[in-house]
């Protein structure tokens, strides 16, 4: 049988899926215990015990500074500043993106503006967001909006613009004025695509925030691991880490199922 | 005869290339004209103009002797090949979208009773063209067959003056189509249609069509092929019960056999 013709059963899929990340595991181990038969004080590659032993201070008990735990605090501050980036992005994007897709004037007038605005490097408008904002929350939701809404909102202006001309000619000949074509036309069949843009502006929303965090926060993520950073305190900054992906994974995962639930007739016949 | 559509001396070009040349027709209330010619002689321009969602070069379009406005408007219901139907809405919601445009002009969307009667006269479109099993079903989950009968009812609840179909069965399999046929044909008698059809099926066209028109070019500049654009060479009136007047009046190029002529004359014409 051709390769490109073989298919996994799901059990055999979710373990073949697992297994480069247990071997991932199994390097680390060895290399950490490696190094750690070399010199015990090693904290480039922390055994797993180190990392329970310094995680569970952060996670359990009470800073003596702010009085919170801080692994909390910092999970609970960074997903505030995300989920405020993320839900005036989503916002902006359906918004502009719908009048700029289905509006030709529209699209002549600000399609330029936007795109000029897109091909910025967010990075580089940072100084100019603390200037502007200070160095509160402000600057740092703004960093994300700044750096995923371009990108989001052309993504579903071309989505809408690229709906087949048959369809808003039809809905015209059914009554439809330009409002009702809006919204019974475009805006339904955006709202897939527009959680599709969410998922894919997950990733570079974190970078922002991280970005932000790392350069102006007292607490956050981002922050603690460019505190942490200082001691070599890799027993931190790794859990961290994973702690972030696992966080994106579910988040990529409950949009996924979002759309499959609310849009079923946008997943193909197979639902 | 009256003519509910005419057009008056259209020219339609795209930049220095000429499509349609001084097309003028008179099509009668109740007529079923079918649109037949190469590829690339205009037929679907012919169709946009007369739908609205192009304007004519030069030249005017009267529906009932009133100017048309170049932009589509509920007068004039249309189905095309494909996309026809709105993939996120139900055969249900796909039918009752023309009702609620016009009962609802800012939600868009009935509630209460509004919502109770358009659902009922939905569904009874539904039935007409044979989705009543299927009113729920997404545009997804439809045959082709079944998307184009949800195309002909979600037009039709809006009972349109003029019914357009841009080659409506051209993506369908021909028992299927034969179905279609049977079921336009129906429609046509029961609703009072006028439908203008384009299509690149010689019998189809003749099956269905009360009159047939050939768009071709007249003259062809080999040096600029561009510059002459394609009118109606052939203008066949099959209302006639003479077989072999139409016989005498098609052209070579429609290639019919006498059999085929003959059943043009027989069946679905229930109005003469």
């Amino acid at each position: 049988m051709r390769w490109v013709n073989r298919r996994l059963g799901r059990g055999h899929a979710i373990m073949m899926g697992a297994l480069p990340i247990a071997l991932l595991l199994l390097l680390y181990l060895l290399l950490a215990a490696d190094r750690h038969a070399i010199n015990p004080a090693d904290k480039i590659l922390p055994l797993p015990g180190q990392m329970v032993d310094a995680m569970a201070a952060l996670i359990l008990e009470r800073d003596p500074l702010s009085g919170g735990r801080l692994f909390w605090d910092d999970t609970f501050a960074s997903l505030t500043r995300l989920a405020i980036g993320l839900l005036i992005s989503t916002a902006s994007a359906l918004l502009a993106g719908l009048v700029l897709g289905i509006l030709p004037t529209v699209r002549a007038t600000f399609g330029p503006l936007v795109t000029g605005i897109a091909v910025i490097p967010p990075i580089a408008l940072l100084p100019v967001l603390f200037i502007a904002f200070g160095l509160g929350e402000t600057a740092k939701v703004a960093l994300i909006v700044i750096g995923i809404a371009p990108f989001m909102i052309r993504d579903i202006a071309a989505h809408i613009a690229a709906l087949p001309r048959e369809q808003i000619i039809k809905a015209q000949t059914l009554g439809a004025n330009s409002w009702q074509v809006m919204i019974r036309v475009a805006l339904p069949q955006a709202m897939p695509r527009l959680i599709h843009a969410v998922r894919l502006s997950l990733g570079p929303a974190w970078v922002f925030l991280i970005s932000a965090e790392a350069i102006a926060a007292d607490v956050g993520l981002g922050y603690r691991i460019f505190l942490v950073r200082r001691y070599l305190s890799m027993d931190i900054i790794l859990p961290y880490v994973a702690w972030i992906a696992l966080l994106a994974v579910t988040m990529d995962l409950l949009l996924t199922q979002a759309s499959r639930r609310m849009f079923p007739w946008a997943h193909g016949a197979g639902y | 005869m009256s003519a509910l559509l005419s057009l008056r001396n259209i020219w339609v070009e795209y930049g220095d290339k000429i499509v349609l040349e001084n097309v003028s027709l008179d099509i009668a209330d109740r007529s079923f004209v079918s649109i037949i010619g190469p590829s690339g002689a205009g037929k679907s321009s012919l169709l946009r103009v007369i739908l609205g969602q192009e304007a004519p070069t030069r030249g005017s379009i009267l529906l009932d002797g009133e100017t048309l406005p170049p932009e589509c408007g509920p007068d004039r219901g249309v189905v095309f090949q494909r996309y026809s139907v709105f993939a996120h809405l139900s055969a249900l919601g796909n039918v009752m979208f023309g009702l609620e445009c016009a009962q609802a002009p800012f939600a868009a969307r009935l509630f209460g009773a509004g919502k109770r009667a358009a659902r009922e006269q939905a569904e009874e479109m539904l039935d007409a063209v044979g989705l009543k099993d299927a009113m729920h079903l997404y545009p997804a989950e439809m045959s082709g067959g079944m998307q184009q009968r949800l195309a002909i009812a979600q037009a039709l609840i809006k009972r349109p003056r003029i019914l357009l179909l841009d080659e409506p069965f051209g993506a369908l399999d021909p028992g299927i189509r034969a179905d279609m046929h049977a079921l336009i044909t129906r429609l046509w008698n029961e609703y009072a249609l006028t439908v203008i059809m384009v299509t690149h099926d010689l019998k189809e066209a003749f099956t269905l069509g009360t009159r047939v028109l050939t768009l071709d070019k007249r003259r062809h500049d080999p040096h600029a092929p561009h510059r002459f654009g394609a009118t109606a060479v052939y203008d066949l009136e099959l209302s006639k019960k003479d077989p072999a007047a139409l016989e005498d009046r098609s052209d070579d190029r429609a290639n019919l056999r006498a059999d085929d002529t003959n059943s043009i004359t027989i069946d679905n014409k229930r109005n003469n």
